[in-house]
């Protein structure tokens, strides 16, 4: 086209070059990120697919498989029928659940508090408290069940949800509580000075400011405490042996493995129905999250 | 409304740094005081130990005749403006207003009744359920102000308030900071390290440099009659001109003698107060706009005239600036924009010496 005379990267020499070797570089990366992303998705996928598969087979075709197994031939929702009308399964659910709001609940009422104080109030011992906090997380729960065993043993609570809602924080509270420092750390002092001279106590400032204002942070620690909680399997592999206190965890696991009898149907059907809350809870909180995230992160 | 009394006020960090060396100040019911100085020379510290955000080393502080040293910031009844405007993100410009008053459980008729009154004076009225964010920063200023005023506190106390605005809106936030004050009249302490903003706010500017007060007065007195070098210096734009030079005995009168023997001779009416300076060296100081080109029919007496080489001429419009070099000092001089001045080119001059001022090198005191 004769437009394109008058373009100033033809009036330039070299320039029209330069644009055209950027348009190259930029397909190029694209078509990495794309061939990397999509590589990435398959290898991620390819488990819960599986599963999500073999839970819509009778045992006869998972027992008998011809061709692809990847296929089903004869869906069937027998496998989930079963476990839903299983008042067993609708057990592990309910202690999952209950082990779940009350960890997050203790969780984040201990750790907002604590990282409020670590990162706001200067006091005697605060940083090397803080630093310590973080230190207790590094400490791996496959060596920490041992003297754990013995204490919930000794408060009575083996075999029961109460020790896991006991124990559970143990895990969740250093690291929301980190995390939460962080959060909390990157709001201006000027705020709380501002909320100080407003006539607002500490208490008054942390509800009224500091938790609305980290919200995204409180999300993403509320999201690492379910999720930690929820999936958590040493514990109550450790402390629960009675079917009707195990969570869902081990629950599946337990009952649906007799000897080397492997329910797989149900085995998929139960940890695709375990999987579901925390993808609820994501997809709900996600947006909120990623909402508060961007929210004011330009310049108004 | 109130007056505040800062007694020998000591801020000592540990380690045993002092930001603020003992300063003593009287504030007046009504006064708009303003504390300007340089980076670290304490008053932005001051500014928080009357707002109780840092806590006073010794001394005493008094609001409205109360000893306050150790009141929390909420029972002190003053209001800050920061200098980040330090509004609440997550509520909106009604909220952000109305919190102070919440807190303090105002009935909520009350409450809108002052933020509409505080929005009113500040036309903000169409901001209210906007969140900070939607604002620009000469807003967010005003949502800031507004909070204090909603308040109505015995003292507003301001933080470099705006510093993080550009320039034209600086100015004109300048105004309405000014205009608000005037409505309102409650005693304010405002802070800044803009000499401009000292000298067109205050009622009263107070200098400070390393922690503690080199002077304080009003505005045209800090200007015409500093006590010392630093505040001849800080206060004025361009700064003012100090040349080394002696004083030299002339017959009578007293000459100001420039190290390559330029002699400017001190007016008759000034003899007296240097005398005891005679032959010694001293520091002469002249402000740009005392250094300006020689006009037909001049009748400012004492004046001496200098032939100078511009170095840089800087035209602004109303005025234009000079840089120059006298005796080996740079000095500036604001001239009429109608002279023709050009870099390189001999520029005729004249030191309007009746505004001199000499300052003691041993003692950097005016005398």
């Amino acid at each position: 086209m004769s437009a394109t005379a008058a373009t100033p990267s033809a009036a330039i020499p070299g320039l029209g070059r330069k644009i055209g070797s950027l348009r190259k570089e930029r397909r190029w990366a694209l078509i990495t990120a794309y061939v990397s992303l999509i590589v990435a998705a398959i290898v991620m996928l390819a488990p819960p697919v599986y599963m999500l598969v073999t839970s819509l087979k009778t045992s006869a075709e998972i027992s008998n498989p011809v061709g692809t197994p990847w296929i089903v031939r004869n869906p069937t929702l027998e496998n989930y029928g079963a476990l839903i009308g299983d008042p067993m399964f609708r057990g592990f659910f309910f202690n999952s659940i209950k082990v779940t709001v009350l960890v997050v609940c203790v969780t984040m009422v201990i750790s907002v508090l604590a990282a409020f104080s670590l990162a706001r109030m200067k006091f005697f011992g605060s940083q090397v408290l803080a630093t310590g906090v973080f230190l207790t997380y590094l400490v791996p729960d496959t060596l920490l069940f041992i003297p754990l065993y013995q204490i919930v043993g000794n408060l009575g609570l083996l075999n029961s949800t109460w020790g896991l809602v006991l124990v559970y924080p143990t895990l969740t509270v250093p690291f929301c509580t980190w995390i939460m420092i962080g959060y909390f750390a990157s709001i201006p002092k000027e705020l709380d000075e501002a909320a100080l001279i407003d006539g607002a106590n500490w208490m008054q400032m942390l509800t009224k400011i500091f938790i609305p204002v980290a919200l995204p942070g409180i999300i993403a620690a509320t999201i690492f405490a379910f999720t930690v909680s929820w999936a958590a399997f040493v514990y109550p592999t450790a402390f629960i042996t009675r079917p009707d206190e195990m969570p869902l965890t081990i629950g599946v696991v337990s009952q649906l493995i007799r000897g080397d009898t492997f329910a797989w149907g149900q085995l998929m059907a139960g940890a695709l129905l375990a999987a579901l809350p925390p993808v609820i809870v994501y997809a709900f909180l996600m947006d909120y999250y990623i909402a508060g995230l961007t929210a004011g992160a330009t310049k108004g | 409304m109130a007056q505040v009394t800062l007694n020998r006020i000591v801020k000592e960090y540990e380690g045993g740094v002092q930001a603020v060396k003992g300063i003593d100040l009287d504030i007046a019911d009504h006064e708009f005081v303003v504390l300007v100085g340089p980076s670290g020379c304490g008053k932005s510290t001051t500014l928080r130990m009357i707002a109780g955000l840092e806590e006073i080393s010794r001394g005493e502080i008094r609001i409205a005749g109360n000893v306050v040293n150790d009141i929390p910031p909420r029972d002190r009844d003053i209001a800050m403006v920061f200098q980040n405007y330090a509004l609440y993100p997550h509520m909106s410009v009604y909220d952000n207003m109305a919190f102070g008053l919440m807190l303090r459980k105002f009935p909520k008729e009350e409450i809108r009744r002052r933020v509409e009154n505080a929005a009113r004076i500040l036309d903000i009225g169409m901001l209210l359920d906007r969140k900070p964010k939607a604002l620009s920063g000469g807003q967010r200023q005003r949502v800031a102000m507004g909070r204090a005023i909603v308040r109505d506190p015995k003292v507003f106390l301001f933080d470099e308030p705006l510093s993080n605005l550009d320039a034209k809106l600086r100015v004109q936030m300048r105004t309405e900071i000014k205009k608000v004050h005037q409505t309102v009249n409650t005693t304010t302490i405002y802070v800044t390290h803009d000499q401009v903003e000292a000298m067109t706010l205050a009622d009263r500017v107070v200098v400070m440099n390393h922690g503690v007060i080199e002077q304080v007065g009003p505005p045209q007195e800090l200007y015409h009659r500093p006590l010392t070098k630093f505040v001849a210096g800080f206060i004025g734009s361009p700064a003012m001109n100090f040349i080394p030079a002696r004083l030299a005995n002339g017959g009578a009168a007293l000459n100001v003698v420039l190290p390559g023997g330029i002699t400017l001779p001190v007016p008759e009416e000034r003899s007296r107060r240097y005398a005891a300076y005679a032959g010694k060296e001293v520091l002469f100081g002249l402000r740009p706009e005392h250094l300006t080109e020689i006009r037909p029919n001049d009748h400012r007496p004492n004046l001496a005239h200098l032939q100078l080489t511009p170095e840089v001429v800087e035209p602004m419009g109303m005025e234009t600036l000079v840089y120059t070099w006298l005796e080996g000092t740079e000095v500036s001089a604001r001239i009429d924009p109608a002279v023709a001045a050009a870099p390189g080119q001999a520029l005729p001059l004249a030191a309007d010496m009746g505004q001199m001022h000499l300052i003691d090198p041993q003692t950097d005191r005016v005398i």
